[in-house]
């Protein structure tokens, strides 16, 4: 059983780091899902829902995602919709339910860096930043890589282009974490592939995605840029499934998604 | 710690500690109603709405609803009866201690989903789960209810 | 008829949906104690040192109990009909822990915050023991599960626990071995079915108080109360009058709250203390602390003639009960008393095997209790016949199952006497299109499609055992109430028998009021489970109810100064047949209460059966399997069921569906796995999949109603045959996609593709050596 001393609700994010910081236990609290599950003594909770933070805004250059936003909220976002095929609603659509969905938000899933996550996989295949309160405004890429330090994650921004993208996943059952999830995109041959839930979180091919924007598409071609991404990451076993088997199917949802993404004319 | 919450429509104060759960306070406040089916915020059970928004009472603490609207199952009576007699009329209310929370999100569903496909209502109750009725009589009941093109 | 036969919504169906404050945990008085159980981390350990000074100071703390604390006698937690069929081999704590959870102290508090607060003061020491984790290596592990001498056993089922063996048991007849010999042609495998989770949305919740004359009174969410109290009183070691139990609203059971699992803590709190206690165990503790489904590994021969007569059937069986024996032997015989019936035309059967004691948490009571294990590895085992004979499945069950009017091979004096198992199957061909579908069709984009079909019985009450009664009362209202001890939970029994009553004495249900269970009121009632309440306690009501006629019928006539044969009773009134004489109901129950000489109208009813009439199913799947991912998506389940006549198709119809989906669990999603330690990792719903409304496909449920001649109104069960079918049929279906035969449960999409792929390699090294000898011999 977890348990808060004190619960507070400020107003401005300094506010809200300086209180934060303030001691070792402190803690921002996101959609509480898992802080429920453990056994943390937390002396103060930070809850940003007064900030206003649970918004989607096209700007000129990018789509700007506060932290509060919750999965559901990305789900019916027709501006979501509009861009990138629509990746992103389809990708988060998929976990567990739409009152789960409803709580979860998009800021702590990110910040959390969770190997399951569907959102960070099609993130990182999309011209993602964030902006950390005080470590300030960075790729997620780099995020994702980079040492933990407290901090507050308050917006994510994505870049507004052309550019198609395509998610693949495979879950046990519906409302299941995913095995493995696959995110690809495509903006003027600049090919991103990304791998989700290996368990390990989800990370770019990097080989694979150069090779792949060399061009020449073909069956084979495919076939071969599936099989770099299989040998170029990495694959651990865990209750979902064994490591073996995610490499094989790694090469499956990777050739799908590229399809996917071809066929967006 | 003080809070002041609708709940139901009515404005109510609460003593609540910081990590109290919604689900905890709203049983000892007599909303009988919702129920605790599981400790991973993956049954259901316990679905509320929060300013008219279904959400899982289970996960939310109740020092963060300061001012918001809640609604239970108590608060939305005759709308959850009128379903209730469709779902009984099919043999599906069963156990029906999912019922509750299944109710509060189908009467969400209505109103947030316009002339929805069978796929889309199946995925929008996907977060309740039930172990009686293997779900085909609270579809039929769900269907009957929505009416129209479904049917 | 006018009752029987309609879908009448459950006469508690507004109440329980829209969320009334009618379950155990709704009905505890403010002020109860809270209860929490303090458990063993380890799997297998002894309690050296057990220090709860520091706990017991703690303010608000009342009571702390150790197994210093509890009475020495060993009992029995099995819900079953005394004397019981399971080792006396629980005491309700023990020095000795012998699994993961198992109970080490009970802590009582005013709330769950103090309670906590005190486990976490309670310091032992244990001494830990190398665990015993595997079943299959159980028998003859250095470690014994149970070391201790007073276990105790109604009867002699061949425990031998020095090597960890619960029961030995075996069931023959003919000789086996030689009709194997005899047969043309043999197959074998061997089937494992993994443990399953009940998941019942309810968690297992009691509370107790003492009333006005000192006794103990129980509100639990129990299919059991009649044992609860029985139990109680042996593990307490207070006579059995002493106790009441009462059983209101339950949120599912499924067999879980078929055991005694939480009400002796409570119990020995408030005999402790004097105050009312209540314990709600969370999700975690209802997974890893309570009971599962047996988990075996069953090893089946099959023998068939060359005309594909099925002439010899061998199972050997080795099932896991884990630390406690409860409901082992009984689950492990019921494999093969469920599966071996099915087919009559055999020279020989046996049915054999041992259940072994592990260091996990117990096998219990699951729906289907032996039965799902047994049809899985039987039904499997028949798809493997019938294509090594290039048989049709269908054929070659239709060739070779019992049919009504035919007597079992393992009971040659009993007579089948009601089955439409083989319309079922018909029919069941026909809704899937099985001949334009079996085997399997490719699709694009890498899919193919397969069916698969298995078939099932099951029982309807235990034969010679069960006993029930009813009691059925006219009230001066002209209303009637009907007291039951069968315990509903969900599924609608309390109105089904109240639609019985109600037929028969040509009344509407509303005018039934129904009360169950309450053991101080109640007739008695094993309860609910073994798929009895509709067959024993159905004709029980049936009895009461004609009873209760006839006793209104003489009153009448004797009211109106007539004889019984001049009267005739419409459920309204009571009025001559030829005359124009006659009397209300309401006037005659007024006139009953008042006055001299006049008796108010009760009609009781008893029954117990000799025999256990099946239900049957024939079960049909088609999967789509994607040949790259090894995903497999169910499209469509067809299950045509024979339960006798139907007593109400909405509640039969939902019975069917609610347990086809529990079996898809069973076939596809639900494990129940352990770390090797033996700490379960799958208990949450978050890890433990039960199957969500995207994961079922298209269910299609029929009917092809018989007749039993000894049920009322003609029915048998329905609820738990609906379970066994999923797992053969689907495995089937994915067997004649993809060329993969899986024999260990659930059916994943790793072990299809993975063995796909094996398959593959298998065959391309083939390929090449062939070619390679080839290229050899031509040289």
């Amino acid at each position: 059983m977890f348990t808060i001393d004190n619960l507070v609700q400020p107003e401005t994010l300094e506010e809200a780091y300086k209180i934060l910081t303030e001691k070792r236990n402190n803690t921002i609290l996101g959609g509480c899902a898992y802080l429920r599950l453990g056994s943390q003594r937390i002396g103060t909770a930070v809850d940003l829902s007064k900030m206003n933070l649970n918004f989607i805004k096209e700007q000129d250059e990018y789509i700007a995602l506060g932290c509060m936003t919750t999965f559901r909220d990305v789900e019916i976002s027709p501006v979501l919709h509009e861009y990138f095929g629509g990746v992103l609603p389809k990708a988060v659509s998929n976990v567990v339910g739409v009152q789960f969905r409803n709580i979860v938000t998009v800021g702590a899933s990110v910040y959390a860096r969770y190997g399951f996550s569907d959102l960070i996989t099609p993130l990182l295949a999309l011209d993602t930043e964030v902006q950390l309160y005080r470590g300030g405004r960075m790729s997620l890429e780099m995020f994702l890589n980079k040492p933990l330090e407290k901090d507050i994650l308050a917006t994510v921004f994505i870049k507004k282009s052309a550019k198609k993208a395509a998610y693949q996943h495979l879950r046990k059952s519906a409302s299941d974490y995913p095995i493995l999830n696959v995110a690809v995109s495509n903006l003027d041959n600049q090919w991103i592939i990304a791998v989700g839930a290996r368990p390990q979180r989800a990370a770019i091919s990097r080989h694979a995605s150069e090779e792949l924007s060399k061009g020449n598409m073909t069956n084979e071609k495919i076939d071969h840029i599936a099989s770099l991404v299989a040998e170029e990451l990495s694959y651990g076993t865990n209750m979902r499934g064994n490591a073996e088997y995610r490499k094989a199917i790694s090469k499956v949802l990777v050739k799908r998604a590229i399809s996917e993404v071809l066929q967006w004319k | 710690m003080e809070i002041g919450v609708i709940i139901n429509n009515e404005e109510v104060t609460l003593q609540v500690s910081a990590d109290e759960f919604l689900a905890d306070t709203l049983r000892t406040y007599g909303m009988l109603g919702i129920r605790k089916g599981c400790d991973t915020t993956s049954c259901g059970l316990c679905t509320v709405w929060l300013d008219g928004k279904p959400t899982l009472s289970c996960s939310i603490l109740s020092a963060r609803v300061q001012g918001r609207k809640i609604t239970t199952i108590e608060g939305v009576e005759k709308e959850a009866a009128e379903f209730a007699h469709i779902l009984a009329a099919e043999g599906a209310d069963q156990c029906g201690f999912c019922s509750p929370g299944f109710i509060m999100t189908v009467l969400a569903m209505k109103s947030e989903l316009k002339n929805p496909t069978e796929e889309e209502i199946v995925h929008y109750l996907t977060g309740n789960l039930c172990r009686c009725t293997g779900y085909a009589g609270q579809l039929r009941a769900v269907k009957k209810y929505l009416g129209g093109s479904l049917l | 008829m006018n009752t029987v036969g309609k879908s009448l919504p459950k006469i508690d169906a507004i109440a329980i949906a829209t969320g009334k404050p009618v379950y155990t945990d709704d009905l505890v008085m403010n002020n109860a104690l809270v209860v929490k159980i303090l458990r063993s981390p380890h799997a297998f350990a002894e309690i050296k040192t057990i220090d709860t000074i520091e706990a017991q100071e703690l303010k608000g703390v009342e009571c702390i109990l150790t197994y210093l604390d509890v009475p020495k006698v060993r009992f029995t937690v099995a819900g079953q009909s005394y004397p019981e069929p399971s080792p006396y081999d629980r005491l309700i704590l023990d020095k000795m822990v012998r699994y993961v959870g198992d109970a080490v102290a009970i802590v009582a508090a005013v709330d769950e915050q103090t309670a906590v607060k005190a486990m976490s003061l309670i310091n032992i020491q244990y001494e830990v023991f190398e665990p015993v984790l595997n079943f299959e290596t159980a028998q003859g592990h250095r470690s014994i599960v149970h070391p201790e001498d007073d276990i105790y056993s109604h009867f002699d089922f061949g425990m031998n626990k020095e090597m960890n063996i619960v029961t030995s048991h075996k069931v023959e007849v003919g000789d086996v071995e030689q009709e194997l010999q005899n047969c043309h042609v043999v197959v074998e495998e061997t089937y494992y079915t993994q443990a399953q989770a009940q998941a019942m949305m309810e968690t297992y919740r009691a509370f107790n108080y003492l009333d006005h004359t000192g006794r103990l009174v129980i509100v639990s969410s129990t299919q059991i109360p009649f044992h609860v109290r029985r139990i109680l009183s042996r593990a307490l070691q207070i006579p059995i009058s002493k106790i009441r139990v009462i059983k209101p609203r339950i949120g599912g059971g499924f067999g879980g709250k078929q055991t005694l699992v939480v009400e002796m803590y409570t119990a020995i709190v408030t005999l402790k203390t004097g105050k009312p206690a209540k314990i709600v165990y969370d999700r975690k503790e209802t997974f890893s602390c309570t009971t599962s489904r047996h988990a075996m590994r069953l090893k089946v021969r099959l023998g068939a003639d060359k005309e594909g007569f099925i002439r010899a059937v061998d199972i050997e069986g080795l099932s896991d009960t884990g630390a406690y024996g409860e409901h082992g032997p009984t689950t492990f015989a019921v494999v093969g008393d469920k599966t071996l019936p099915l087919y009559n035309k055999t020279k020989a059967v046996r049915f054999m095997g041992k259940v072994v004691y592990t260091n996990k948490m117990p096998g219990g009571a699951l729906r289907g209790y032996g039965a799902t294990q047994g049809t899985f590895a039987l039904e499997s085992a028949v798809n493997k016949l019938a294509e090594k004979l290039n048989i049709d499945p269908a054929e070659i069950r239709l060739k070779n199952l019992i049919q009504e009017g035919e007597t079992y091979s393992i009971n040659v004096n009993t007579i089948l006497r009601s089955s439409s198992l083989y319309r079922c199957i018909e029919k069941g061909r026909k809704l899937i299109s099985w001949d334009e579908k079996y085997p399997s069709r490719e699709l694009a984009n890498h899919k193919v499609r397969g069916v698969g079909m298995a078939v099932t019985m099951q029982g309807s009450g235990i034969a010679n055992i069960d006993n029930a009664s009813a009691e059925i009362r006219l009230q001066d209202d002209g209303y009637f109430s009907l007291l039951l001890g069968s315990t509903d939970m969900g599924t609608g029994s309390d109105t089904i028998l109240a639609q019985m009553a109600a037929e028969v004495l040509d009344i509407s249900v509303e005018n039934i009021i129904v009360n169950a269970a309450d053991t101080d009121v109640s007739p008695y009632d094993p309860g609910s489970y073994a798929s009895s309440t509709t067959y024993v306690t159905g004709m029980a009501v049936v009895r009461a109810a004609e009873e209760l006629k006839g006793k209104i019928l003489r009153q009448g006539a004797k009211i109106l100064e007539v004889s019984p044969e001049e009267v005739e009773f419409n459920g309204k009134e009571i009025r001559m047949i030829d005359g124009n004489k006659s009397i209300s109901l309401k006037r005659l129950a007024e006139l009953s209460f008042i006055g001299v000489g006049n008796l108010p109208l009760v009609g009781n009813g008893t029954f117990g059966s000799p025999i256990s009439p099946p239900p049957f199913i024939a079960g049909f799947a088609e999967v789509e399997v994607d040949r790259e991912t090894g995903k497999i998506d169910l499209i469509d389940y067809i299950a045509v069921v024979d339960c006798g006549t139907i007593i109400n198709p909405n509640l039969a119809k939902i019975q069917v569906e609610g347990g086809i989906v529990q079996g898809i669990g069973m076939a596809m999603y639900e494990d129940v796995i352990y770390d090797d330690k033996g700490h379960m990792q799958t208990n949450s719903f978050m890890q433990y999949k039960i199957p969500s409304r995207k994961d079922i496909g298209r269910l299609q449920v029929a009917f092809e109603p018989s007749f039993e001649p000894t049920g009322p109104f003609g029915a048998k069960s329905i609820g738990e045959v609906v379970i066994n079918t999923p797992a053969p049929a689907i495995a089937h279906a994915v067997y004649n996609a993809v060329g993969v035969r899986v024999t260990k449960l659930p059916i994943t999409s790793e072990k299809v593709l993975m063995e796909m792929l094996n398959l593959k390699e298998k065959s391309m090294q083939l390929l090449n050596r062939k070619e390679w000898r080839g290229k050899e011999c031509n040289k």
